[in-house]
C-alpha cells in the first residue's frame, strides 16, 4: 500500500517537487558534519556578523582561476561610527573540495577530517556570512535543521500512539467513562494551545543538558496535540464498534484492549497517515516559534527558530539579511509537508476533492 | 422559545468545562518547581503586607487542594492578586484584553468577508486555473511563520516608513481627536492584522471550498439543477446556506487559532495584547499574572465556542432537532 501511495505521490507535478525538496534537505541534515566547513561550535570572535564570502572564478587579470575567496578584515569607520567589513585583497584562498578541516564523527561514529567544500587553514569561508559570535550561519544551518526537521515526528511518535489508546478506549467502553475521558480532553483543548505551551516550556528547570531539554520539548508538544486527535479517533471508533467483526471477537471472547489495538484501531490506519503528514508542519512551526522566544533549544545547539531570534533586532534585519536565510528554509520545508500532505488525503479519501 | 431553551442548555454545559480548565491549568503552574512569591519577594517597591496578604489569599502554606479553592474563590470574586511589580492583575487584563479581541475580531471579520467568496468562487470554478493559483497562493500563505512574516513586515514598515513600528497607538495619541484616534489605531493595526489575516485567511477559503465542493455534488443540488434552475439561484440559495453551516462551527476553532497566532504577532510587534502580556509574565515567571491570563485566554475561547455553537443552533434547524 505505502509503494502504491508513493508512486501515485511521485505522478503528480507538485508533489513530486516537494518530495525532491524534502528528500535533499533531509540528505544535506543527514550528512551535516560532511557538507559543512565547520563544526557546530566552531566560532572565529574577530568574525562577527561577517557578510557571506565572495567567491571568484575570474582573477583579477580576467582569466578563468580555480574558484577563490578572500577573508574580511574588520574595520572601524570613524565617520559614520559603523563598523565595516572589506576585503582583504592581498591574499587569495583557493577553495578546496574534500579537503581537510575542523575533525568530526562522521554519523555520530567514524572520525573524519575531510569536508565537502572548505578552503586553506587561515582562511574563512562563509557561505551565509556569520552570526553575533562568529559561527559560520551555513554550518549552523545544517545543524540546526537536524532539531527542527525531527522534532516533528518525535512529537508525532509520542502523540499519536497516546491519543489512539485513549481515543479508542473511550469510543470503545462508551459511558460514563467515555464521558469522563473527552470532557478531560476537552479541557486541554479548551486552553490556547500557544499558552500552554509557553508556560510549560518555560518551567522547564534550568541547567539541563541539550539532549534532555531536546526530549522535553518534544514531550510537551506531544502534551499539546494529542486531545484533538484523540477525540477524533474516538468519533470514528463509535462507528466501527458496531461491525460485525468486532462482534465476532467479542463472541469468541477476545479481551477489550485486544479488540481496540487488534481490530478497531487498525480501521483508522489511513487517517492516522494523512493526520501525521498533515500535522508535521504544524510542529516544525510550534517548535520555531517557541526557540525563537527563546524557551525551546537553547543556545550554543541550533534550531532554525533560535537563530532567527536574532532576527528580532531592527539592525540585523536591516544589515545583515543573511541571518533570515532559516526562516525562508522553514517555510519551504512546510510548503512541501503540506503540498504533501494534501497529495496523501486525495490519494487515500478518493471522495475528497480538495485538489 | 424552543431556541432560548437549547441556548441556556448550552450555556449551562459550558460551567464544568470552566471548572476543568482552570484545575488543570492551576495544577500544571502550581506542581512547578517556581516559587509563587519568589518575585514579588525581590521587588525591593513590594511591602512585606502585600507579600503576606497574598500569601494568605493564596494559601501556600495550606495542602493543594485549598489552595486551589481559595484560588478559584478569589478568582470568582474578581480578585486576581498582584504582578510582580506590584500591580493588580485585573487591572492588567482589563486593559490587554479589548486589544486583543480587537485585533482578533478584525482579523475573523475580515477572513470571512474575503475567505468565503474566495472560496464559493474556487469551488465554481473547480480545476480552472483560477482555482489552481488560488490552491497555490493558499498553500504559500499556510507555510510562512507568522513571527517570520512579522518580522519581514517590520523590515518592510523600517525601509518605507509608511507604517509605524510596533505598539497600538503614537505616543501623541491623548492629544488627537476622536477621528484622529480611530485613525491612529487603524494605521497600528494595519501590520498584525495583514499577518494574521495571511495565514487564516488560507485555511478558512480552503475548508469553505471543500464544503462547497461536497454540497455541489449532493442529490439536492443536482435536482435543483434538473429543475432548470438558474446557476445563481442553485449555489446562493440551495448551496451556500448548506456549505456555510459547517464555517460556524469553524469559527470557534478560528478563534483558538487566532489566540494562539497573535501570541507571537503581538510579540514581534510589541502590540498590547494578552497573548504578549502572557509571554512576558512566562519569562518574568511572574506566576499570578501567568494563571490570570491563562484563565482568561480559556474563558475567552470557551466562550468563543459557545457563541459559535448558539449562531449554529439559530441557523440550522437540524441541529435542533438533533437534541
Amino acid at each position: 500500500m505505502i509503494k502504491d501511495i508513493f508512486t501515485q505521490l511521485w505522478n503528480d507535478k507538485f508533489t513530486k517537487i516537494a518530495l525532491i525538496i524534502l528528500g535533499l534537505i533531509y540528505f544535506a541534515l543527514l550528512f551535516a558534519d560532511f557538507i559543512a566547513p565547520y563544526t557546530k561550535d566552531f566560532s572565529d570572535r574577530t568574525m562577527a556578523y561577517v557578510p557571506p564570502s565572495v567567491i571568484y572564478t575570474i582573477d583579477e587579470n580576467g582569466k578563468l582561476s580555480k574558484p577563490y575567496t578572500y577573508n574580511y578584515i574588520r574595520e572601524f569607520d570613524q565617520d559614520s561610527l559603523e563598523i565595516k567589513y572589506k576585503l582583504d585583497r592581498s591574499q587569495k584562498h583557493y577553495i578546496k573540495f574534500l579537503s581537510k578541516g575542523q575533525p568530526y564523527k562522521f554519523l555520530g561514529l567514524i572520525p573524519m577530517k575531510r569536508h565537502f567544500i572548505t578552503t586553506d587553514d587561515d582562511g574563512r569561508l562563509f557561505l551565509l556570512g556569520t552570526d553575533i559570535n562568529g559561527r559560520d550561519v551555513f554550518s549552523r544551518i545544517l545543524f540546526g535543521g537536524r532539531i527542527s526537521m525531527t522534532i516533528g515526528f518525535l512529537a508525532l511518535f509520542v502523540l499519536f500512539p497516546i491519543g489512539l489508546i485513549y481515543g479508542g478506549i473511550s469510543g470503545y467502553f462508551g459511558g460514563k467513562i467515555d464521558m469522563l475521558m473527552m470532557r478531560f480532553a476537552e479541557g486541554i483543548m479548551s486552553i490556547p494551545s500557544f499558552y500552554l505551551l509557553i508556560i510549560l516550556a518555560s518551567i522547564l528547570p534550568p541547567g539541563m543538558t541539550s539532549t534532555q531539554r531536546f526530549l522535553l520539548i518534544v514531550l510537551i508538544l506531544a502534551l499539546i496535540g494529542w486531545a484533538g486527535f484523540a477525540r477524533v479517533v474516538r468519533g470514528m471508533v463509535l462507528s466501527i464498534k458496531n461491525e460485525e467483526y468486532v462482534q465476532a471477537a467479542q463472541s469468541i471472547g477476545a479481551s477489550k484492549l485486544r479488540i481496540i489495538i487488534k481490530h478497531i484501531l487498525p480501521q483508522t490506519t489511513s487517517f492516522v497517515i494523512v493526520a501525521m503528514t498533515l500535522s508535521v508542519p504544524s510542529y516544525i512551526l510550534s517548535e520555531s516559534g517557541l526557540s525563537f522566544l527563546g524557551l525551546g533549544i537553547q543556545q550554543p545547539d541550533a534550531s532554525w527558530g533560535n537563530m532567527l531570534k536574532e532576527a528580532q533586532e531592527f539592525t540585523n534585519i536591516l544589515y545583515r539579511p543573511w541571518l533570515l536565510t532559516p526562516g525562508f528554509l522553514i517555510f519551504v520545508s512546510v510548503l512541501a509537508f503540506n503540498l504533501i500532505g494534501d497529495s496523501i488525503r486525495d490519494i487515500l479519501d478518493p471522495k475528497s476533492k480538495v485538489r | 422559545m424552543e431556541i432560548i431553551k437549547y441556548i441556556i442548555k448550552r450555556i449551562i454545559q459550558t460551567i464544568p468545562l470552566l471548572i476543568l480548565v482552570s484545575l488543570i491549568s492551576f495544577f500544571i503552574i502550581r506542581l512547578s518547581p517556581v516559587d509563587p512569591l519568589a518575585e514579588l519577594k525581590l521587588n525591593p517597591s513590594v511591602s512585606p503586607e502585600t507579600v503576606e496578604k497574598e500569601r494568605s489569599r493564596l494559601g501556600l502554606d495550606k495542602p493543594i487542594i485549598v489552595q486551589y479553592g481559595k484560588w478559584a474563590f478569589s478568582f470568582i470574586k474578581g480578585d486576581l492578586g498582584v504582578t510582580s511589580t506590584g500591580e493588580r492583575v485585573s487591572q492588567k487584563l482589563k486593559e490587554r484584553i479589548p486589544n486583543t479581541l480587537l485585533l482578533t475580531s478584525l482579523v475573523i471579520f475580515l477572513t470571512w468577508i474575503v475567505g468565503i467568496p474566495l472560496g464559493i468562487l474556487s469551488a465554481v470554478k473547480w480545476k480552472t486555473s483560477f482555482d489552481r493559483i488560488l490552491t497555490i497562493l493558499t498553500s504559500i500563505g499556510m507555510a510562512i511563520p507568522s513571527f517570520f512574516f512579522a518580522v519581514l513586515l517590520l523590515l518592510f514598515a523600517v525601509k518605507t516608513g509608511w507604517f509605524p513600528i510596533g505598539g497600538l497607538t503614537s505616543p501623541n495619541y491623548q492629544e488627537l481627536s476622536f477621528w484622529g484616534k480611530f485613525f491612529d489605531m487603524l494605521h497600528h493595526l494595519v501590520l498584525p492584522v495583514t499577518v494574521l489575516f495571511t495565514i487564516s485567511l488560507a485555511g478558512l477559503q480552503r475548508q469553505m471550498r471543500g464544503n462547497m465542493l461536497d454540497v455541489l455534488d449532493s442529490d439536492y443540488i443536482k435536482f435543483a439543477r434538473a429543475k432548470g434552475l438558474g446557476e445563481n439561484v442553485v449555489i446562493f440559495k440551495h448551496a451556500l446556506r448548506n456549505a456555510l453551516n459547517p464555517m460556524i462551527t469553524l469559527l470557534g476553532f478560528e478563534f483558538a487559532g487566532l489566540l494562539s497566532g497573535a501570541a507571537l504577532t503581538e510579540y514581534v510587534f510589541q502590540y498590547p495584547g494578552l497573548g504578549r502580556l502572557i509571554l512576558e509574565a512566562v519569562m518574568k515567571s511572574d506566576i499570578n499574572l501567568v494563571m490570570a491570563s491563562l484563565m482568561m485566554g480559556a474563558v475567552m475561547l470557551i466562550l468563543g465556542n459557545l457563541i459559535a455553537d448558539i449562531l449554529l443552533i439559530i441557523t440550522d434547524p437540524r441541529i435542533r432537532g438533533a437534541q
